[in-house]
């Protein structure tokens, strides 16, 4: 067995082929790996192709070879129509990629959501991220049902069940259980800001063992949000990610501020993408020094880089802000030079 | 009525002590009426009930009744009727992302148990709705069940 991993560390293994588990992990995953090795860990966030091209979900992920341990793939986020995420993490997991598969409660009910868990642990999907979802309201149609049989509460214990007591809620018994890593997300930066860290601690004991925020630009709230998280026990609980954004300029912002559903940009962010030369620029500064603050905060495990539309600055941010201190992440690209 | 919704959440600590001497006079009374009575009466009682809690919390009689244990704001108000909230959508204002009129019920529910005796029980999660139940009285299912529990 420990030869075996240690071949599998050195060499790597087929693209596809399911890594070895090692002792006290509970998935195959890269991510878990890179996390309980004590990492700081990067995630990011692939837009799924309005389209029926796996190729162009393969193109999309390899703008960030070798700058993240992830690729989150999003599950009609906004609750706009797109490649399913299920379908994006198969195609990703079979050139070998590490990716999230992120579950929202907004379009499924239980039997269609712990259904779609086996099948992509079938697919080789080792994480999977519970979301309660956006509203049907704020998509491209709002005529849509809105399901939310669940909420991510609800559906992080439901992965839980699926996984270490290998059944269906209703006892049926499973003769494989999914052996994926479970996430779920926070955001410290809306209220009740006060209670946002007792609402992570319930997120934990529903089962989540990462945790990925939302866009963080406002280090103020947020070390007020870790520093009682650390006081809580909960960072030794699970790997807390913050997330990061990258803004292309003040009216981005100000429109993300006021459009989309959680995003707190403060002012004084505003006001140096309006007071820049080259905003654009600014704009991954701004990203560059938040992740360089994150990684000196205590009990942040990692980063998850949110850059919609921005995908090909991932690489240069994390780059430049030198928090995988020289690690190079796996990707298609060094399997080849092993 | 949203206006007495926020009332009640408001008055969180009053609705908590009234909760804990009025409930169990009403299962009381509606074991005595089960005895007596069987199931006959349960449509006036369900009745009774939506139309009581209604008025107090927009109560939308889903059968899993968790008011005591959400700040007595009821999270079936939530548009994407969330049960461990709130969502990360809440606006910075405390209003609903998807209602931008109504103060987001997880806002008010923590906010509502922080006043309250035993407020701490929105910490503990609340697993999904049995969906089988809308419609139904938890006044009723409570009584039940202290009568099937008695019998034993």
């Amino acid at each position: 067995m420990i030869e075996e991993i240690q071949d599998a560390e050195t060499l790597g293994t087929n693209p596809g082929d399911p890594l070895p588990q090692l002792p006290g992990h509970v998935s195959h995953g890269r991510f878990e790996r890179v996390l309980r090795a004590g990492h700081f860990a990067v995630t990011t966030e692939i837009a799924p192709p309005d389209s029926a091209d796996p190729d162009e979900v393969l193109t999309r992920a390899s703008l960030f070879d070798g700058y993240v341990d992830a690729i989150n793939a999003t599950d009609g986020s906004g609750a706009h129509c797109h490649m399913s995420s299920l379908a994006v993490c198969a195609i990703l997991t079979r050139a070998g990629y590490s990716p999230i598969l992120q579950i929202s409660c907004r379009d499924r009910n239980r039997i269609a959501i712990q259904g779609d868990t086996l099948g992509a642990a079938a697919l080789g999907v080792c994480n999977a991220l519970c979301l309660s979802g956006d509203d049907v309201g704020a998509g491209d149609h709002p005529e849509a049902k809105p399901v939310f049989d669940f909420d991510s509460v609800s559906l992080t214990r439901t992965l839980r069940v699926l996984r270490d007591e290998s059944r269906f809620l209703s006892g049926r018994k499973l003769d494989l259980a999914p052996k994926l890593f479970i996430g779920s997300s926070i955001n410290p930066f809306v209220p009740p800001i006060a209670n946002r860290a007792d609402q992570l601690a319930k997120k934990i004991e529903a089962g989540a063992e990462y945790i990925q925020s939302q866009y963080c630009f406002d280090m103020d709230v947020l070390k007020d949000f870790m520093s009682k998280a650390v006081d809580m026990g909960l960072t030794e609980k699970a790997y807390i990610l913050i997330g990061v954004g990258v803004l292309p300029s003040a009216r981005t912002a100000k429109w993300m501020r006021a459009n989309v559903p959680g995003v707190h940009i403060p002012d004084n962010i505003i006001k140096r993408l309006e007071g820049a030369d080259k905003p654009l620029r600014e704009g991954r500064n701004i990203c560059v020094e938040i992740m360089q603050q994150l990684k000196e905060t205590a009990g942040v495990s990692g980063v998850h880089v949110m850059a919609y539309r921005q995908e090909k600055w991932v690489k240069d941010v994390v780059k430049r802000s030198g928090v995988l201190d020289g690690r190079v992440p796996w990707s298609p690209e060094t399997e080849e030079l092993n | 009525m949203y206006k007495v919704r926020l009332w009640s959440v408001r008055r969180s600590r009053f609705m908590e002590g009234l909760y804990n001497t009025v409930n169990p006079a009403i299962i009381a009374v509606l074991k005595g009426i089960t005895k007596v009575f069987g199931k006959k009466l349960d449509k006036p009682i369900t009745a009774a009930e939506a139309g009581l809690k209604g008025f107090l919390f927009d109560c939308q009689m889903c059968g899993n009744c968790a008011l005591s244990k959400t700040g007595m704001s009821c999270p079936m108000n939530c548009p994407k009727t969330i049960r461990n909230g709130p969502c990360g959508g809440v606006r910075p204002n405390g209003m609903c992302e998807v209602k931008p009129e109504m103060r987001c019920v997880w806002v008010a529910a923590w906010d509502g148990a922080s006043r309250m005796k035993d407020g701490d029980a929105i910490k503990s999660i609340d697993f999904a709705v049995d969906h089988r139940e809308k419609g139904t009285s938890t006044w009723l299912k409570l009584a039940r069940e202290e009568l099937a529990e008695d019998a034993k």
